[in-house]
């Protein structure tokens, strides 16, 4: 029966493209709204992200979120090096510095500091020059937007020059950083240099950074460090998730985009499930005819499933694949757009619209299970 | 005929009634009817409007089940029979016409003869095979690839009746089968229908009011207010008078 319900499906082209329109509007709502919630999502662990090479991250106990600054002693780096299956580990400063801009205005800045020796945790999409740049003297690196926060409709470029804490420093190359929600620039140093330029009262150890033995769950060292130095160890991905967590929790963001997603879930099932209803309800002569020809409930059932499956597959396809496009021109369009379109995003929004499509097919279902197989004698 | 053989390969109805309930109001389109029909000839249902026709023909077919009373289809009991075993049974010995053909729009016209097929079992392929020869046989060999709406209405309903013998099944239901079609292919319809009958033994019943085909049956049963009024038997104008099919 399979082959007969396709036709059915595709044989009334009008209502099967409002069908497809039904459930692409849905998916294009759904997988649009959750992708800019993660795109948002994202941007509160940036900083997080933005700092390659290490895959655990050790702080204070106390820390619960990546701007949650705590002090560390000066040995944890050495008591983390101690732990088994840590290659190595280094500390990193993350603090707030004050610059003085050649025009006299002050700028705050994010400001991380990176070992002396091997620059680990620095960032690795330069734009203009180069990491190992940071070891001549009183050197630091921005990123990009902090470039052209501060230096608006000014070439990128080194030789810049900033005051910090009554230091001279040089900007001798600009990265490029994941969004974050701050409008404040961003800028690497090294770590001896960091404590200088920010005032005394932060002068302190917030991380360690370290990075697990080749052929180690960085999360299983991570709960071992922890367990050995009474210090928090997270691994990368669990640090983003601890922050996101938080963010989650504590701000309003996440209850706004939850609703939309939800309410793009909700048009969507309306949109959708009304289409495949009408649809249904078009054709209920035909399941009548059918019936009365002595198809069993079971094959009925079949052939409406197929169908709404079949329309739900191809929406997804098409909404998936606009959502994307959509993506790709928003953000080419506004650099300040979020979106961020994990297989998270894709697998919930594919169960979104099989849960759409079961349920819209649901009332199809029972409408045409409780239809009298003798209405096919009645005219019109 | 003795009676048993009738209620053997027939159709046998007993004191039937049925009932609709419409919210408060019930509606007695059957009350206490008795019919017996043999197979192999051509059994006319007519009468007023509202009189129960279709009623009766929908519950000799086990599309609609009865208040109360017995009916036996082929020698089987449908009034305790469970919905499954109906739908079965539909499958398996029932072949409809209707009124307005009923076919499915999507569907080519060797398709839709293959519908009962499919239904009980056979695959696409076979049935479709099966279905170009009934087609032929009812004269649409060179429509067999045309949707419904792209065939006349006397087009279509030859459609329908290819389909609703295709499986070969031993009870044949036409509900109005000419009254939307115009004279001429009336006449084609009715010649088919009876052409069928006759070549199967086959329960034939075929509910109308349009007076221009009564001259095709052996037997006329006449209905009033849910009950058998009357019955004629003749001797058919019969078949000889022009096969011409296009
Ligand atoms: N599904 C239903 N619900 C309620 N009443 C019904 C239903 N089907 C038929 N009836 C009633 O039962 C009676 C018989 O109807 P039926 O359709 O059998 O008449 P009919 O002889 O076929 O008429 P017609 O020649 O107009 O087709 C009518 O009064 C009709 O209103
Ligand atoms: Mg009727």
């Amino acid at each position: 029966m399979n082959w007969i319900a396709l036709k059915m499906l595709t044989g009334d082209q009008g209502k099967y493209y409002a069908l497809i329109c039904g459930v692409t509007f849905a998916c294009l709502l759904i997988a649009e709204q959750s992708a800019t919630f993660c795109g948002v999502m994202m941007r509160t662990t940036g900083l997080i992200q933005d700092i390659h090479g290490a895959d655990i991250w050790v702080m204070n106990s106390n820390v619960r979120y990546l701007d949650d600054l705590k002090a560390i002693s000066d040995d944890a780096v050495f008591r983390v090096r101690g732990v088994p299956g840590v290659s190595w580990a280094v500390n990193l400063y993350r603090g707030m510095g004050e610059a003085q801009l050649a025009s006299g205005n002050f700028q705050s800045m994010i400001l991380f500091g990176v070992d002396d020796a091997s620059l680990a945790g620095a960032p690795i999409h330069m734009v203009v020059g180069k990491v190992g740049d940071l070891q001549i003297p009183d050197s630091i690196l921005v990123d990009e937007a902090g470039f052209h926060y501060m230096w608006p409709g000014e070439p990128l470029q080194a030789g810049k020059v900033l005051e910090m804490n009554s230091h001279r420093v040089v900007v001798v190359g600009v990265f490029r950083a994941s969004q974050t929600f701050s409008t404040n620039p961003i800028a690497f140093t090294r770590f001896s240099h960091a404590i200088l330029y920010v005032p005394p009262a932060t002068r302190m150890i917030p991380f360690v950074l370290a990075k697990s033995a080749l052929g180690l769950e960085p999360a299983d060292v991570a709960r071992r460090i922890s367990q050995q130095t009474g210090l928090k160890a997270l691994s990368k991905p669990d640090f983003v998730w601890v922050t996101m967590m938080y963010y989650l929790a504590h701000t309003g963001v996440p209850i706004n985009f939850g609703t939309t997603v939800i309410l793009g879930f909700v048009i969507g099932c309306a949109v959708a499930g009304q289409t495949f209803y009408l649809f249904t309800v078009e054709n209920i002569k035909q399941f009548g005819t059918l019936k009365a020809m002595g198809l069993s409930d079971r094959r009925l059932v079949g052939m409406i499933l197929l169908q709404s499956l079949v329309v739900g597959g191809i929406g997804y396809g098409i909404g998936v694949g606009l959502a994307t496009v959509y993506g790709i021109i928003a953000r080419k369009s506004f650099i300040l757009l979020s979106f961020f379109l994990p297989w998270q995003v894709l697998a919930i929004t594919a169960l979104a619209i099989l849960l759409i499509s079961l349920l819209s097919s649901v009332f199809c279902i029972r409408r045409v299970l409780i239809l009298e197989p003798a209405i096919v004698f009645q005219g019109g | 005929m003795p009676t048993d053989v009738v209620k053997t390969s027939g159709v046998s109805c007993q004191s039937v009634t049925k009932e609709f309930n419409r919210g408060a109001a019930r509606v007695l389109a059957l009350q206490g009817l008795n019919l017996q029909i043999s197979p192999g000839e051509l059994t006319l249902i007519v009468g007023p409007s509202g009189c129960g026709k279709t009623t009766l023909i929908s519950l000799i077919a086990g599309t609609l089940d009865a208040t109360s009373g017995e009916i036996s289809v082929l020698g089987q009991d449908l009034v305790h029979m469970s919905k499954r075993e109906k739908t079965t049974f539909r499958a398996r010995n029932v072949g409809f016409v209707f009124q307005q053909f009923n076919l499915l729009p999507a569907l080519t016209a060797a398709e839709n003869v293959a519908v009962p097929l499919v239904i009980n079992g056979w695959t696409k392929a076979k049935a479709l095979e099966r279905a170009a020869v009934v087609l032929k046989s009812v004269g649409l060999a060179d429509r067999m690839h045309f949707l419904p709406a792209e065939l006349s209405g006397g087009q279509q309903q030859r459609v329908a009746i290819a389909r609703g013998i295709v499986h070969d099944p031993q009870l044949l239901v036409c509900d109005e089968p000419t009254s939307a079609i115009d004279a001429k292919s009336g006449q084609v319809v009715m010649e088919l229908i009876r052409g069928l009958a006759l070549e199967s033994n086959r329960v034939t019943m075929v509910v109308t009011h349009d007076q221009r085909v009564f001259g095709f049956a052996d037997r006329i049963v006449s209905m009033d207010d849910g009950r058998v009024s009357g019955e004629q038997r003749q001797t058919p104008a019969d078949a000889n008078h022009g096969t011409e099919q296009r």
